[in-house]
């Protein structure tokens, strides 16, 4: 758990005038913005990652790209995704992505999470695994839209990257960003991403030597907006760079029947209890016939 | 089929041997050693599965059932190896009673006077009511294909890398309901098969039941079994009784008579 208030100044003694920054206000929500044109794929950020997790590096799986491995993995968190793809002419473009948790406004994971305090939404919007309440489960790798959550078949507890909420907490920027060479990574207020992120597509947009009318920000609002924003240059086919789902959505399953049905339901279950213990109230016991004789019978 | 029904004798009659039915007298046989084995196997996965299940479908509800199973991801690991196991052994049951169990036109009828037996007003089951009732056999069927369903589901949910996300988002529901529906299902069978009908329990415990119980419940099989009227046995109770009563009154007139 980490607190999101450095100090601020309320009073000062002998001090003449108002309190400087009085009564400002402290925007909570962070962001990671990621500008994949200017990535140039030297996995700076998958190290730094690593280190700072205290994580193993692990086997590397070679699919004919310079991609470290197919997917993020329970101690990799952090990825990026080469992909060759042609344009309406005929040319080549070579996307790098940096592919980790996007840190959903909706989190998918954490609708799906049946575990007390398995996974929390922190109010800077960082999403968060507490692995000591894992059960291991694995609901939330299928309630997330963007494949991220993996599964620890040793120790039976899902992990996936945190935003560095340690570092975070503590006023630091994300191991990653710190790492980048290029000016790519960049962190702050998710409002400050956002116009950072806005300019820089309208530069893309404009350019006046190699123009990219298609280019666009990614904070894809079926779920709520994210707390990782890519700056695209074809804002149209996210799936392009390693499948970034143009619309990513939580299954249904994990909103209306948890929410709504599964309390219904089992309280409908229960009361198959509540049924038979009145029905012997009302009606007593089929005893095997003749049964003992009675004297009378109260109708009523 | 025949091989299945050679299966079962041979398990019948090995089980036969571990153990044994004492049939004492005006009582009836109704389940061997094999069934009552498979019973309460399947009884108590039943009730590990749906435990350890309770504890991961509503945790806000049952948390407090997981230190039963050591522990929330021992609950989790745990909980589909006694599904799994729920299924083979009632696996068993399903061909060991697959025959009895087959749905007949008087089942039909049975179903259609549901309310009558619900209301509990007509002591004697009708006449057609043979070995099972349409209720059991329904209770039966039900157990088969919620069971069926909690299997497939169950294995989705079990290994989700090779099955995908949308396969375990649809399966956890289908797992849901049919846990639901056969935990509504489990009150009705417990229910009458205690208190609600008496003299039942003993048919899963020592396997015999009494003869009344036999033309109460389940006239059809009574006749089969004895080859007697369950109608004409059950009025000659009838009569014996009202005949042990006025000697009684009549004996206990005569000692007030005597003082």
């Amino acid at each position: 758990m980490a607190t999101e208030q450095t100090l601020q100044i309320k009073e000062i003694s002998a001090h003449r005038g108002p309190v400087p920054g009085s009564g400002a206000v402290r925007e909570l929500e962070v962001a990671k913005l990621v500008d994949v044109t200017t990535c140039i794929g030297c996995k700076a950020c998958e190290v730094a990652c690593v280190e700072w997790n205290d994580h193993p590096f692990r086997e590397t799986v070679f699919d004919n790209t310079y991609q470290t491995m197919p997917t993020t993995e329970w101690n990799y968190y952090n990825l990026i995704k080469f992909s060759e793809t042609q344009r309406d002419d005929g040319s080549l473009m070579w996307l790098m992505r940096k592919d980790q948790c996007m840190h959903c406004a909706d989190p998918g994971c954490l609708r799906a999470c049946p575990s007390d305090g398995a996974i929390v939404q922190y109010t800077n919007g960082i999403v968060d695994f507490n692995q000591e309440n894992c059960i291991g489960c694995q609901y939330c790798i299928s309630g997330c839209p963007f494949n991220i959550p993996k599964f620890n078949q040793t120790t039976k507890k899902v992990h996936k990257c945190t935003l560095c909420s340690d570092r975070v907490g503590a006023g630091l920027e994300p191991a990653c960003i710190k790492a980048c060479p290029t000016g790519c990574l960049h962190f702050g207020t998710k409002q400050d991403m956002l116009q950072i992120a806005n300019a820089r597509a309208s530069q893309l947009r404009d350019d006046a030597l190699f123009p990219l009318p298609n280019a666009g920000v990614y904070d894809p609002q079926s779920i709520g907006g994210t707390h990782v924003i890519y700056v695209l240059h074809d804002i149209t086919k996210p799936e392009a760079y390693g499948g970034l789902p143009a619309n990513p959505r939580i299954p249904p399953s994990y909103v209306i029947w948890k929410y709504l049905a599964k309390p219904i339901g089992l309280f409908i279950a229960l009361m198959g209890l509540l049924a038979v213990f009145f029905h012997y109230i009302f009606t007593g016991p089929r005893l095997s016939q003749p049964e003992p004789t009675v004297e009378r019978e109260e109708q009523l | 089929m025949t091989a299945v029904r050679r299966f079962d004798e041979k398990a019948r009659r090995g089980f036969g041997k571990l153990g044994h039915t004492t049939i004492h007298e005006g009582e009836l046989f109704r389940h061997p050693v094999y069934t009552r084995f498979l019973h309460w196997t399947s009884a108590i996965l039943f009730f590990l599965a749906l435990l350890s299940g309770l504890a991961i479908y509503s945790p806000w509800l049952f948390h407090w059932l997981t230190p039963l199973f050591g522990g929330g991801p021992t609950t989790r690991v745990l909980h589909p190896w006694f599904g799994l196991f729920f299924v083979i052994i009632y696996a068993f049951q399903f061909f060991n009673w697959l025959s009895l169990m087959r749905w007949t036109a008087a089942d039909s009828k049975w179903i259609r006077r549901l309310k009558i037996y619900i209301g509990g007003k007509e002591r004697l089951e009708p006449e057609y009511v043979g070995f099972f009732n349409g209720g059991q056999k329904l209770q039966f069927w039900e157990i088969i294909g919620g069971g069926l369903v909690l299997f497939i589901t169950g294995f989705l949910m079990w290994f989700p890398e090779i099955f995908g996300r949308i396969a375990v988002a649809i399966s956890y529901v289908l797992h849901d309901i049919s846990a639901l529906i056969m935990l509504f299902g489990i009150w009705i069978h417990i229910y009458l098969s205690t208190v609600g009908e008496p003299g039942t329990l003993e048919a899963m415990t020592r396997g015999t039941v009494t003869r009344g119980w036999a033309w109460t419940h389940h006239p059809a099989w009574y006749s089969e079994a004895t080859g007697r009227d369950p109608r004409a046995d059950h009025q000659r109770a009838v009569d014996q009784q009202k005949k042990e009563k006025e000697r009684e009154d009549r004996d206990s007139d005569l000692i007030a008579e005597s003082r």
